[in-house]
């Protein structure tokens, strides 16, 4: 019963954030419905035992994504309502929403047509010898473990993805360079 | 049996199971692509890819719960790395553009060709 509302609730909150994502004009609301969003997931991932990724995804997410979204909304200035009713391709609305729910009716059925129920969905396949999910105080040294051991040298790859990652913003965000005269430079 | 009782009696024994976690992100993917496709600000293309990203992340978790596998939290940890790495460049390209013009759209992403 408890974890019925949890899930009610945290799916409300999922669902009206994402809506409020492409709905609203203002794109600091829409940052702030994406909060919403992240917050709801992060509920769901503490009701399904992911307690370190529930945190993760609040520090990373909701703490360094979205803070860096609204700099970027703040300091270049973008922060207007856009028209939303301005449609510059004839057409392109009702093809793109025909688009979005043709992709939700594939997923269903990509989900519950191969079990061929609706509740229940058929999990089949062996267990991977990647280790227990734990819930609880176990779940970090669970993550930790297979983190660590299976997949140390993705983890490798990752800190090298993120140097790599800040340089090349650096690199993208800065002027270029301005060229100093010479008599500016001899004077 | 009344019929007020039955909607309590039906809530008792409904119980949450991995497909209504599936249902969800795959709500939150349709709406994701459908954001992508509507919206012309460079950034809220962004949030939405974002959006459906989480739902991916959804589904892992839900996966990885329902056959008691940490693999699946495992690769959650890497989308997350992955997707904090896209929006740092992601939002460098998109300065880069708002800088050379104001308010630019989707379609002006063409102007960044060198």
């Amino acid at each position: 019963m408890a974890e019925v509302f949890v899930f009610v609730a945290a799916a409300l909150m999922v669902l009206v954030g994402a809506a409020g994502v492409i709905l609203r004009k203002h794109p600091v609301h829409c940052a702030l419905s994406m909060v919403l969003t992240l917050f709801g997931i992060a509920i769901l991932f503490l009701a399904m035992d992911a307690q370190f990724l529930a945190a993760v995804q609040i520090i990373v997410y909701a703490g360094a994504i979205v803070v860096l979204f609204l700099f970027v909304i703040m300091l270049m200035g973008v922060d207007k309502a856009e028209s939303l009713s301005v449609e510059p391709l004839k057409g392109q609305r009702p093809v793109a929403i025909a688009l979005g729910v043709g992709t939700l009716v594939m997923l269903l059925a990509a989900f519950f047509v191969h079990g061929g129920k609706i509740r229940g969905v058929q999990i089949t396949g062996a267990q991977a010898a990647g280790g227990a999910a734990v819930g609880g105080e176990g779940n970090l040294k669970a993550l930790a473990l297979s983190l660590f051991s299976d997949h140390v040298f993705a983890f490798e790859a990752t800190s090298v993805l993120l140097v790599i990652a800040v340089l090349a913003t650096v690199m993208l965000a800065r002027r270029p360079p301005k060229q100093i005269s010479l008599e500016e430079f001899s004077s | 049996m009344s019929l007020a009782a039955l909607p309590s009696a039906t809530l008792a024994v409904l119980r949450v199971t991995s497909s209504w976690y599936l249902v969800l992100a795959a709500l939150l993917f349709a709406i994701g692509t459908m954001g992508v496709m509507v919206r012309r600000n460079p950034l809220i293309m962004f949030m939405c890819v974002e959006l459906m990203l989480n739902a991916v992340n959804l589904t892992f978790v839900a996966l990885s719960h329902a056959l008691g596998d940490i693999g699946g939290q495992t690769v959650v940890f890497f989308v997350l790395v992955v997707a904090a790495a896209e929006v740092v460049v992601g939002l460098g390209i998109v300065v880069a553009l708002l800088r050379r013009k104001p308010g630019a759209t989707a379609d002006d992403v063409a102007m960044l060709k060198g």
